[in-house]
């Protein structure tokens, strides 16, 4: 039988406030354990919260982001279970009112079509503490550190399809949240986590297939495995006659699989209610068109402004604009007057590639955008070579100064005298009698090594252009 | 003697150099040493700390920094967060519980200069009408030490009845103010949802808890609330509105005065005696010019079915957070994480406590929170449409504080609806919103009568303005037990 796949994600960013979502308590990543947690975080006798402004700015820029319909009215709600990492007892979440409503994005698949994706909702709510197993034997520890920062749990429609639909999705929605600036993004830090729903049904049914949560998955890589995993299982059982539950699962990456947490009937039930300590967030249209002044072009319209504006291809937009920080990197090389396709075929090619292999982000590349549009500009008015412009860029990468500086101390300028270029061809020409006959009997091949042993002798720096065409003059 | 004196006139006192804060911090510490043993009003008695605070008190009074509340002896309900001092809420749950910080209203008043003499008993997470719910045992009515002090702020009310102390805090949920107050015959004040902040008051049910004023007048409770009042930035559910001089209209004649009686408030169930003594009342004000009109509150029937599962559901979630993890209560050698939830709940809460998170965890359980929570919610808009009906055509509305005179202890202990309707009177006005006073009336047996003033939303003044009327034309406010004068 042929099986499809639905996948819906919840994802969850932490929101990049300096302090937390209902309290005063700085937000900083890796302080010694519950430094960074106040009476309200503690769920001291008596404290209250207080929602913090910009974390529902964030909401509200994320949602317009999207095109999603923001909620002027929205409630916080408890979600109430015990857990020794929730210190009140419950979770301040939304339930019924969240703050964002449905809105889509377009995600591109591998054929290069793309695909719109649902988002149902996001709304905001508050992280829970860490329990500590570790260093403490027989007991846990508890961290409330991370207790009370704000997250934006996004919630998408079962329109995916496959893994890899998935991983576009998470992508997407992982460079949007910083472009938008509402998240670091950091999924080492768990600041960008996702639950996935995964079920299978056969190919042509309608209904759903009965689902699995996969919990808290925090790479693009465990997330595409573990669904992958988890679609193969659900077949097996299946096949083998058995009926898919409805479970919680944990993915293991260690040991490669994954395992049942809890299943439905011994899932909480969360007796949500709206909190009582909280009045609904209400705004109106003006604060809403405050908010999206301060959007930043989308990466779908930078893409398109790539295309047409910058006659990029569609391709080549689409991996500039896949994060902002490349995007801006980018933007900042051409912005000092170089060719857009040139600047293109540098940082997807040589920088991205010298990135990757160093593992750096565009963020801490040694080479800045300043000193490769400096470098680019001595491509474009022939002072160097494309291949010359390689042992610059290393020089530049290296620390050895700007390009002309690189140029000038290796002495890689390159040869435009038709002079001293003529001087080297007749070198050439002389040196290689056996060959100039050949060449001229008719093996046209011959003209390669012609330019090869002027650049040689050159050491390259002869413009290769005026070296074809000279060369071309002198042999015929 | 000192303890005869009402707040304000003690505050006179001060500020003409007759007597010192340590003074009568020494008087009314020496009276809860003498007295207390037959009340059991105080919880914790922070004697040290009140005779440093006075002496404080008196070097500002000294420099000319001093308020009209600058050394005056006061006492908290224990539900108030006090920096070092334990804070129990009545309950085994917190009987080790030191707040690491103050609550905003224990913050004012001691900027306001008061100074702190105990936390007084109540019923437990203020939970309960007659003080007996608390681990620390039951308070007695100084009129009758048989008979309960009301509650659930008992300690504070009888404390203040016994002149064991001028004034103090007390919080009101579905009455705790108001109906111990008319028991132990003092003048208590709830002020409007969001006049005071509720942070460092532990919460029973959120969005009916109110801090007020217990003391001996509403001249009194005019001048605390002064110090109590306004918008606090850690509580969202406070206002941001001015806080008026609650003192400014005390004095103002009544003539005109538009008195709504609610048939609701005068049917089945008030004794005769609280009614006469309420009658009486009603004509002292006519005699001070005011009109009285029949007014009707269709809705009061619902007042306590709604109120018991709106309380229970808030007070479900917000009593999670004793879970023997960081704070209170925890159980000796727990032998997993689930053992430790059920054994430290299950020794740190009392019945009444447990009765009631189980009422509310089952109003909130999916499958019943539409038929009771919804519901609720929706008789509470119901219930506060009345209100909003009837002060469109009456100033303040009137009635008993509670059905009957204090009642034995152990009498209504094991039945909880009966003691659940002693809180009738006072209930709906919680679920509005409304400031709502007690006021003492006279004797019904021997025994405290309240009458009940309640009042639009923010509009204390007018309360207060009426019951300072009353009181200037009436002593009832100024009865002491024969055995603590």
């Amino acid at each position: 039988m042929e099986w499809e796949t639905v996948i819906g994600l919840e994802i969850h960013t932490q929101l990049r406030t300096k302090s937390k979502i209902f309290s005063s308590a700085s937000t900083a990543f890796g302080a010694e354990p519950n430094t960074q947690a106040c009476a309200v975080d503690l769920g001291l006798p008596g404290v209250l919260p207080v929602v913090n402004a910009e974390a529902i700015r964030m909401a509200t820029k994320f949602g317009l982001a999207t095109g999603s319909a923001i909620c002027k009215h929205s409630v916080f709600a408890r979600k109430n279970y015990f857990y020794p990492d929730s210190p009140k007892g419950y979770q301040i979440s939304q339930m019924e009112l969240p703050i964002v409503g449905e809105g889509a994005i377009d995600i591109e698949l591998e054929d290069g079509t793309k695909k719109t994706i649902g988002i149902t909702r996001a709304h905001l709510e508050e992280d829970a503490g860490k329990s500590l197993h570790e260093d403490y034997q027989g007991m846990t520890g508890i961290d409330l550190n991370r207790a009370g920062t704000p997250l934006l749990e996004i919630v998408s429609e079962p329109d995916m399809r496959s893994a890899k639909e998935a991983v576009a999705y998470m992508k997407k929605i992982h460079s949007l949240v910083q472009y938008i600036e509402i998240s670091d993004g950091n999924m080492a830090e768990s600041s960008f986590r996702c639950d996935a729903n995964v079920s299978v049904r056969p190919k042509g049914q309608k209904e759903y297939g009965t689902r699995a949560e996969l919990k808290n998955i925090n790479s693009f890589r465990f997330v595409e495995r573990a669904i992958n995993l988890e679609i193969e299982r659900q077949i097996d059982v299946i096949e083998d006659g058995g009926k898919v539950v409805q479970e919680t699962r944990l993915y293991d990456a260690d040991k490669h699989e994954t395992r049942s947490m809890r299943s439905k009937e011994e899932a909480n039930d969360y007796r949500y209610f709206p909190d009582p300590d909280l009045l609904p967030v209400v705004f109106d249209d003006a604060y809403i068109e405050e908010i999206r002044k301060t959007l930043p072009e989308l990466p779908d319209e930078k893409t398109a402004r790539f295309v047409s504006d910058l006659g990029l291809s569609e391709y080549d937009a689409g991996i500039l604009t896949a994060s902002r920080e490349l995007a801006d990197f980018f933007e900042a090389v051409i912005g000092q007057s170089v060719d857009a396709k040139l600047t293109a075929n540098w940082i997807i090619g040589d920088v991205s590639a010298r990135l990757n292999k160093e593992d750096l982000t565009i963020a801490e590349c040694p080479v800045s955008s300043k000193l490769l549009a400096g470098m680019l500009k001595r491509i474009e008015d022939n002072t160097i070579s494309g291949k010359i412009a390689k042992d610059v860029f290393n020089g530049m990468w290296n620390g050895e100064g700007d390009a002309d500086t690189v140029i000038d101390k290796k002495g890689l300028k390159q040869i435009t005298d038709d002079s001293a270029i003529e001087a080297i061809i007749d070198e050439v020409i002389a040196n290689s009698p056996d060959q100039l006959e050949q060449y001229r009997s008719g093996k046209d091949k011959l003209f390669g090594y012609f330019v090869g042993q002027v650049m040689k002798a050159s050491q390259g720096k002869a413009n290769p252009a005026q070296v074809n065409q000279m060369l071309k003059d002198k042999l015929s | 003697m000192y303890h005869t004196k009402t707040l304000s006139e003690l505050s006179t006192m001060l500020e003409a150099g007759e007597v010192t804060s340590v003074q009568l911090t020494e008087h009314f510490l020496q009276r809860i040493k003498e007295y207390d043993s037959q009340l059991n009003s105080f919880i914790t008695v922070t004697a040290e700390q009140a005779l440093s605070a006075a002496a404080e008190a008196d070097k500002k009074r000294k420099a000319g920094n001093a308020g009209p509340l600058t050394g005056i002896p006061f006492a908290h309900k224990d539900i108030f967060c006090t920096k070092g001092v334990k804070t129990t809420c009545g309950s085994k749950m917190l009987h080790n519980f030191e707040s690491p910080y103050d609550a905003t209203v224990v913050e004012k008043l001691q900027q306001a200069g008061v100074v702190m003499l105990g936390k007084t008993n109540m019923d437990e997470f203020a939970m309960g009408s007659s003080n007996e719910t608390s681990f620390y045992g039951n308070v007695k009515n100084p009129w009758d030490t048989k008979a309960v002090p009301g509650g659930s702020s008992g300690g504070s009310a009888s404390s203040v009845a016994a002149r064991l102390t001028p004034a103090s805090t007390g919080t009101d949920t579905g009455g705790s103010i108001r109906q111990p107050a008319s028991l132990c015959g003092i003048t208590g004040l709830k002020p409007t949802y969001g006049r005071v902040s509720r942070y460092g008051m532990i919460a029973f049910a959120s969005s009916l808890d109110q801090a007020g004023p217990m003391a001996q007048s509403a001249e009194d409770c005019a001048l605390l609330l002064n110090a109590m009042s306004g918008f606090d930035p850690k509580d969202s559910t406070s206002l941001e509105k001015d806080v008026p001089d609650y003192t400014a209209d005390l004095n103002n004649p009544l003539d005109g005065l538009r008195i709504g009686l609610p048939k609701e408030y005068f049917g089945e169930g008030l004794s005769t005696g609280t009614n006469e003594i309420v009658q009486k009342a009603i004509e002292e004000y006519k005699s001070m010019g005011a009109e009285i009109i029949d007014i009707s509150l269709p809705n009061t029937h619902l007042a306590v079915p709604v109120y018991y599962v709106v309380a229970p559901a808030e007070c479900s979630s917000n009593l999670s957070r004793f879970d023997g993890v960081r704070f209170g209560h925890r159980c000796e050698n727990p032998k997993d994480l689930e053992d430790l939830y059920k054994r430290s709940r299950g020794e740190g809460f009392g019945e009444e406590v447990k009765r009631r998170i189980m009422i509310g965890t089952y109003a909130l359980s999916a499958g019943y929170y539409d038929a009771y929570y919804i519901k609720a919610q929706q008789l509470r808009r119901m219930i506060s449409d009345d209100f909003t009906k009837a002060f469109e055509k009456v100033d303040v509305i009137m009635g008993p504080s509670s059905p009957e005179t204090a009642f034995n202890i152990g009498e209504k202990s094991n039945d909880p609806i009966s003691m659940y309707l002693s809180d009738i009177y006072t209930i709906a006005v919680n679920l509005a919103g409304l400031p709502g006073m007690s006021v003492p009336a006279g004797f019904s047996e021997n025994m405290p009568v309240g009458l009940q003033i309640i009042a639009n939303h923010f509009d204390e003044s007018r309360l207060l303005n009426a019951a300072h009327q009353y009181q200037q034309k009436t002593d009832w406010h100024k009865q002491i037990p024969e055995q603590f004068k």
